[in-house]
């Protein structure tokens, strides 16, 4: 039974239809820009997470080490650009 | 009538007249002449169909050569130009052009094309597989590059060319400023050869993991591997940067959005963010394969395997983390902050470090080696004191309060050019040299080959030294003009004495293919450099499945080993062999985004739409498409092998 039953993916199906309802609840709801923007950032970060791990079987096969190392080093060069971008074009300045 | 008025060249001249007769001319003759060869079908079958990554890195390099030529040209003219002050050769305006598509021409269908050329030709080679992981795709990969190429040369003669520099920079770049259609042609032309670089990134990345002989542990790639490893790393984490850019640049430009103007919220120099975001790594994805390069001839002109191996890899791993946090560098005089600047300054300083470890290490190669100095080693011997100044220059330039100076002016011109043309350049003669008897089954002439080199090693000192001191004398780079009481006269003169002696190097080394085409003895063997690594150990020129038999691994030089410690390479019997079917279809796809990039320049929406359906038509086609290629049987092979020489075992 338990093989046949995906009960991970079901579970990260409801998981990524809640964290959706939370997205939308942002635009729905009347809160600042600050809390709907971070609201925003964790739930995409962990959607992304739930759809590359759960649906994407990035954890299942033998290179998991090298998919999770590459994985890492994008979001670090991306932090770094969205960041550096934003010291440059905006913070940099005050 | 009115929809041809588009197509007119904004800035008519004489000289853009004659090149279009020149280039009508050309195009004729390659047709007649291929017709009356009646070569169209080998042409066919042999070249614009093929998927062997040799062929196509073939023709990668001989793209790159006639892109050389071109932009070479626009240099000779810029030199012209400023020889003597108040010059009228050019005016402004055509200066603009020249020196635009003199940098897009040189950086992205150039240096990009030889590095990913000479990449095709050997990774696959010396990791001992028998193709790239994605063959085909490999093939969609070089037409994309091809399509772009000739989309952007085509445009000084249809509608007229990009004016803006090839940093491109807005407001500048925007339809307020510069009103043709060029850089519209930047846009479209970049876009679809950035696509296939980008494919070609994952494609290598993919062959090096993925396809290794066995026994080929990665510490034991040789070092040119590497580098293409950690190169095409670079590719995909810095090239979607690029494609997002130009295509917001494309809807400010043709559908009038507002990310780069300076009203309604857009921010003019967001396109320079971006654009140095991709282009440092950019200089990097340009130089590491010259250091692989430089490391493998290095290494077999001294007799002695590569000095710290894995200082070298290890160095290569930080720069490629490095080169993405320094772009700010390139625009430190925008007005942000000290903090701001630091930060930056630091970074780029940082990263001079990995790139003298690397000095080092080729030093220390040399050191005690019996050095032989042939045409390739020439260059790599060079390379090391005139590649060293255009680093020490570029940590001055680092220096963010100092750059305040140097920016913008010709010392930052005389800086790049020292790092680009003995860096990247030299290698990619040298490697052409070096590599030339697998890719043909002879050898260059050595004597005209030193000719060249000298040339081109004094024309380059000549043309590029001056400039550092007109630049701290405070001549800016990209003017066209400059009065004689400048004083800037005579160094200028200088350098075009020294940019024509380099045009005459380069004269000596298509002479050269000619001559040694002609006279070079065909029988060189298997390894006439008496090399170290596993691409000298099939034949040359190579046979099209690479290897007759898969070979083992052992070290970073296998060959090495073989040769003089009795290890064995080939272990194994002949067995049937797998190899990819050729395909018609990059070609097609390539000319069908020509013209859907030629419509979208003109807004011609027609041709965008139906040129559009049809690549989406391509791809659906592909998708439902079964090639599993084809089998060479044994007896084929060994036929094959006896015509070599004798199989290799
Ligand atoms: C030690 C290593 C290096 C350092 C510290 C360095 C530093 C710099 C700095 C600070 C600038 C900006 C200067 C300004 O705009 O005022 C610059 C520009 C540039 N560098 Fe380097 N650089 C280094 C190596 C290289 C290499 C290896 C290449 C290419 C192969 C390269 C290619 C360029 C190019 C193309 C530009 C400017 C192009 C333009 O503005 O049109 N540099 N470099
Ligand atoms: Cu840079």
């Amino acid at each position: 039974m338990k093989e046949l039953f995906p009960l991970k993916q079901v579970n990260g199906f409801v998981f990524s239809l809640l964290l959706t309802i939370i997205a939308l609840s942002v635009y729905f709801l009347d809160m600042s820009f600050e809390l709907g923007m971070t609201i925003l950032l964790v739930t995409a970060f962990i959607q992304a997470t739930v759809q590359l791990v759960v649906f994407m079987h990035a954890g299942e096969s033998e290179d998991k080490r090298s998919i999770y190392t590459s994985t890492l080093y994008g979001i670090i060069i991306a932090l770094f650009t969205v960041f550096g971008s934003l010291l440059a074009m905006v913070w940099g300045y005050l | 009538m009115e929809f041809f008025d588009r197509f007119a060249v904004p800035h008519p001249s004489p000289l853009i007249y004659a090149s279009m007769v020149a280039i009508g001319l050309t195009v004729i003759a390659i047709f007649l002449g291929i017709t009356y060869f009646k070569k169209w079908g080998y042409l066919w079958r042999e070249w614009l169909t093929t998927v062997d990554h040799k062929r196509i890195g073939i023709m990668y390099i001989i793209s790159a050569l006639l892109m050389l030529f071109r932009g070479g040209a626009d240099a000779v003219m810029m030199r012209l130009q400023t020889s003597v002050p108040d010059n009228a050769f050019l005016d402004a305006q055509h200066y603009n052009e020249v020196f635009t598509t003199h940098g897009v021409v040189m950086i992205f269908f150039m240096a990009m094309a030889f590095v990913i050329g000479l990449m095709n030709f050997v990774v696959p080679l010396q990791i001992g597989a028998r193709d790239v992981a994605f063959p085909r795709l490999n093939a969609i990969s070089f037409w994309l590059y091809f399509a772009g190429a000739m989309l952007f040369n085509i445009s000084f003669v249809v509608g007229g060319s990009p004016d803006a520099g090839w940093t491109n920079y807005y407001p500048l770049a925007s339809t307020d400023f510069s009103t043709s259609v060029g850089i519209n042609y930047y846009n479209w032309a970049l876009q679809i050869s950035g696509i296939g670089t980008l494919m070609t990134g994952i494609n290598f990345i993919v062959t090096i993991l993925k396809m290794r002989a066995p026994g080929m542990k990665l510490m034991k790639m040789p070092m040119f591997t590497w580098s293409s490893l950690i190169t095409n790393i670079i590719i995909v984490f810095a090239f979607p940067v690029l494609t997002i850019a130009l295509l917001m640049g494309t809807f400010d430009r043709q559908f009038g959005t507002n990310f780069f103007t300076s009203v309604n919220g857009g921010m003019d120099m967001m396109w320079a963010n971006l654009f140095w975001v991709w282009g440092h790594p950019e200089v990097y994805i340009l130089i590491l394969p010259a250091f692989g390069i430089y490391s493998e001839i290095i290494s077999t002109f001294s007799s002695r395997n590569l000095y710290g191996y894995k200082s070298m890899v290890g160095s290569m791993a930080i720069i490629s983390l490095l080169s993405f946090l320094v772009w700010v560098h390139h625009f430190f005089t925008m007005g942000h902050g000290a903090l701001t600047n630091s930060i930056f300054s630091i970074t780029t300083m940082a990263i001079a470090v990995p790139t003298g470890i690397k000095i080092f290490n080729w030093l220390l190669t040399m050191w005690k080696g019996k050095i032989r100095f042939t045409v390739p080693m020439l260059y790599s011997v060079a390379f090391i004191p005139l590649f060293t100044i255009g680093g020490v220059t570029g940590v001055m330039l680092a220096m963010a309060s100092a750059d305040y100076q140097y920016h913008n002016t010709m010392f930052l011109v005389a800086h790049f050019h020292n790092v680009i043309i003995p860096g990247v350049v030299f290698a990619m003669l040298a490697g052409l040299t070096y590599w030339w008897p697998k890719m043909f089954g002879f050898m260059l002439n050595e004597k005209i080959g030193k000719w060249a080199f000298w040339n081109l090693a004094i024309g380059f000192c000549l043309a590029f030294f001056p400039m550092y001191i007109t630049g701290l004398d405070g001549q800016a780079r990209r003017m066209y003009t400059y009065s004689e009481a400048t004083g800037f006269g005579p160094l200028n003169m200088l350098s075009f004495a020294g940019a024509a002696i380099m045009a005459i190097g380069f004269a000596l080394i298509v002479y050269n293919v000619y001559y040694s085409f002609r006279h070079a003895p065909r029988n060189v063997g298997d390894d006439p450099w008496d090399a170290r690594t596993l691409e000298w150990a099939t034949h040359n020129p190579v046979p099209h499945y690479n290897f007759a038999v898969t070979p083992q691994v052992n070290s970073s030089q296998a060959l090495w080993d073989s040769k003089k410690h009795g290890y064995q390479l080939f272990k194994h019997d002949l067995t049937e062999i797998h190899m990819p079917n050729n395909s018609g279809a990059p070609i097609i796809l390539a000319g069908l985004f020509f013209i859907f990039g030629f419509s979208f320049v003109f807004f011609i929406w027609p041709g965008v739409i139906v040129s559009g359906i049809a690549i989406l038509a391509c791809l659906a086609y592909r998708s439902f498409e079964k090639d599993d290629g084809y089998h060479i049987p044994v007896k084929e092979i060994k036929e094959t092998e006896e015509k070599f020489g004798g199989a290799k075992k």
